[in-house]
């Protein structure tokens, strides 16, 4: 369950902020991640971010990928 | 507007072809020991058939859906209620767009629309605080489904009414809670599995803490997985990691979005306005402490609690067998109904109607496995 | 004459009728209406097409276009997927008692537009009013005649194995512009409707190539209904390439937001066609140099196997059935 995508914060008014997401944009809360900045991507879910999301695991899952895709056995 | 970012940044990445195809030779080499999977959140449900996963993976694991789609659990007792609510006077109901054509009892809420009822659909709680501003003379009953991804942004929505003195906005709360029905599933005795794939959203809000007992007790390999083809095959490498070294643990395979710890100020909002209780969940029955209510102190915004509604009595539709489906000891494929008088277009359980129903899942994307 | 707004006295026959109707006319002038006579008389030689739509578009203004516009490409295309050069089409209106006038004036003025571009004539029309609630705004009727050349014989019923199946450009356009307008939603998104009149494209399709078996524009139910449709008309199997097709960012993105699948959104200035192997190529080239064509692209085949199915190859290489959708798309949160 939880459809959730990556949104670019772009502005931020109080508890609310307006996110970018591939040119959609759209007026969301920020009640759930109040340490949300400008340029932060959060996990929008329902007009909520429910998360920042963090950039350095992201990369480091891809590199995970990776490196698992490499091993071979 | 604004400008284009870097084309579905943490989203595009993970659906490389060429990582998922290497990614999936290493599975099938590693794995050995029978693997009995079973996933718990409805996107999961639908990102495996949408990307036909199942065909790609080795004989060895064997994929099971469990009961991770709210609405699929909702039961019918619950949605006459909202429908009842619908047709009271001067109330607006206000619902996401998945509860719209689930079939309660007797009706549904797009019936009951067809029958005069004002219900309308919002993509955020927000929206239905919009709507009750703008018709202050009308009572705004917001139908809360959803778990812990999405309770937390009620809960938010309760506060904000509070704050601005909001007098006309209600939440029935269908709400429910994920690791109790995890562990009421296994007490059940009717699956036996080696690992489970733990929701990916549900996660970003309480964590991965919440999971251990199953490594611990039951002794069942966990990975929360993200939702794209390459976080849940990721997911499945752990899984099967853990079952061929024998050993059970819980590992966070979607680590851009869910800490150990989860999200505090989102548990915190959901603390705040709700308490657990027990819950009706479709299939399954009554289970204690898996559902969440609203606390007294905000008895005012209750739907359950400011209106006198008749639901009717519940009645669950002849050979449906939803409930197993949801307890994975069914598929699809034996339900008599299945594609004969159940289908998409005329759906008797909840399961063919919600996008992430299992049900929905084998009709839309054809499975004979 | 209310300047403000329509009443129902504007449907009801007088002078103010009267008086609402002149004031449409200079939009729409043409010999044939001019006349308006109670029905319009003009020669065809030939076969000819006919087709007719109504058109609820709710909101009736949207990114890209309006009902106006949307009911007069709607019906010229529909003319067009039969090889047919759209000559003629009717207008009727129902109007919600309240609809500003000036909103009618910006629609009849995009009516006309796309009626130019399109080079079809509006020759006989009609205008109601109703009470406040019994229409929501307004709504459009139009149905359109148009003449099939000598030897074209083209229908979702008429692919065969090995035709190419393609497809000019973005999906899903049009369905996230006007959703995007919907209360409970509202959201921004820079990609206006496709909303566009495809009888030039057609035309040049024709003229470059002789082994076009079916055309059809996926406007309601996406591409994955007609391609549906052909399955089962033509009792072929259709096997697509995800990879292989064609959709805005932006579309996407919004789809990924409101939980939606591109195949089954609405669009209106797109065709699919089922075109001879050995065409394809021509076909293509003759799209491409088409300012509705820019896009276009071979996004799968007909085959023998699974005739009435439509399967596609996800990137990962799995297949998986696209089925029809059913009902109406609601947005979701899971």
């Amino acid at each position: 369950m939880c459809l959730a995508i990556p949104a670019l914060i772009k502005s931020i008014n109080g508890q609310q902020a307006g996110v970018d997401i591939e040119g959609v944009t759209r007026d969301i809360s920020l009640q759930l991640t109040p340490e949300a900045k400008v340029g932060d991507y959060v996990l929008l879910h329902t007009g909520y971010a429910i998360s920042v999301i963090d950039a350095a695991e992201a990369e480091e899952t891809l590199e995970l990928l990776k490196e698992l895709s490499e091993a071979g056995t | 507007m604004t400008e284009i970012e870097i084309f579905m940044k943490f989203v595009e990445e993970y659906r490389d072809p060429e990582l998922g195809k290497k990614l999936l030779d290493r599975i099938h080499k590693r794995s050995r020991k029978p693997a009995r999977l079973m996933e718990f959140c409805g996107g999961h449900t639908v990102a495996i058939f949408k990307h036909g996963l199942r065909q790609l993976l080795p004989p060895s694991i064997e994929m099971l859906s469990g009961p991770g789609c709210p609405v699929c659990v909702t039961a019918s007792a619950d949605l006459d209620k909202a429908i009842a609510l619908g047709h009271l006077p001067d109330v607006i109901i206000t619902s996401f767009g998945d509860m719209v054509r689930v079939p309660g009892s007797r009706s549904s809420l797009q019936k009951a629309k067809a029958e005069g009822a004002d219900v309308r659909i919002v993509y955020s709680a927000q929206d239905a605080l919009t709507i009750a501003h703008e018709n202050p003379e009308k009572s705004v009953v917001f139908i809360g489904i959803g778990f812990e991804t999405t309770a937390p942004t009620i809960a938010a929505s309760i506060l904000q009414a509070e704050h601005e003195k909001l007098k006309n906005y209600y939440v029935l709360s269908l709400h429910k809670v994920c690791p109790p029905i995890m562990k009421a599933i296994l007490d059940l005795g009717e699956v036996n599995l080696n690992g489970i794939i733990c929701p990916g959203h549900v996660s970003v809000i309480i964590g991965s803490h919440p999971y251990q007992f199953l490594a611990d007790d039951y002794k069942i390999a966990c990975a929360v997985s993200g939702f794209e083809p390459l976080d849940i095959l990721l997911a499945v490498d752990r899984l099967v990691e853990q079952i061929e070294s024998g050993q059970p643990g819980v590992e966070i395979a979607y680590r851009r979005g869910v800490k150990p710890e989860g999200n505090r100020a989102a548990l915190s909002l959901m603390e705040t306005v709700f308490e657990i209780g027990e819950a009706n969940w479709r299939g399954i029955g009554v289970v204690p402490e898996s559902g969440l209510q609203i606390k007294s102190q905000y008895e005012k915004y209750d739907a359950g609690k400011n209106f006198k509604i008749d639901p009717g009595p519940t009645h669950e539709p002849k050979g449906c067998i939803c409930g197993s489906i949801l307890r994975g000891v069914s598929t699809p494929l034996e339900c008599k109904l299945f594609r004969e008088t159940c289908t998409p277009e005329h759906p008797v359980g909840p399961c063919m109607v919600s996008a992430e129903g299992s049900c929905a899942a084998y009709y839309q994307y054809g499975s004979n496995k | 004459m209310n300047d403000d707004r329509i009443l129902l006295a504007h449907g009801s026959g007088g002078k103010l009728m009267h008086d609402l109707i002149q004031s449409f006319l200079p939009d729409l002038a043409n010999p044939i209406l001019d006349k308006l006579d109670d029905s319009a008389v003009f020669e065809v030689s030939g076969r000819l097409a006919f087709t007719t739509d109504s058109y609820t578009v709710n909101p009736i203004f949207f990114p890209g276009g309006d009902i106006g516009k949307l009911s007069v490409c709607g019906t010229v295309n529909d003319l067009a997927m039969s090889g047919a050069r759209p000559l003629y089409l009717s207008l009727a209106f129902i109007i919600e008692e309240g609809l500003p006038v000036t909103d009618l004036k910006k629609i009849l003025t995009s009516i006309r537009e796309a009626a130019d571009e399109a080079g079809v004539k509006i020759v006989t029309g009609d205008t109601k009013v109703v009470n406040q609630g019994n229409a929501d705004k307004l709504f459009i009727n139009t149905a359109g005649v148009g003449a099939v050349p000598e030897g074209v014989d083209i229908s979702a019923a008429n692919a065969k194995p090995g035709d190419k199946i393609i497809l000019n450009g973005n999906i899903g356009d049009h369905g996230i512009a006007v959703l995007s307008q919907r209360e409970g939603l509202k959201f921004h998104t820079p990609v206006p409707s496709d909303c566009a009149p495809l009888n030039g494209l057609v035309a040049d399709m024709l003229s470059a190539a002789a082994g076009i078996h079916s055309l059809r524009d996926p406007t309601r139910g996406g591409l994955a209904t007609t391609l549906n449709d052909f399955a089962e008309q033509s009792k072929v199997g259709i096997r697509l390439e995800e990879d292989k097709i064609p959709v805005a960012k932006a579309v996407l993105a919004a789809c990924e937001l409101l939980g939606f699948d591109p195949l089954y959104i609405a669009n209106e200035g797109k065709l699919v066609a089922a075109v001879a192997p050995e065409d394809a190529d021509k076909t293509l080239a003759s799209m491409k140099s088409n300012k509705y064509g820019a896009g276009s692209v071979i996004i799968g085949e007909a085959v023998a196997e699974h005739a009435g199915q439509v399967i596609m190859k996800t990137s990962l290489g799995a297949s998986r059935i696209v089925d029809m959708p059913v009902g109406e798309l609601l947005p979701r949160i899971c």
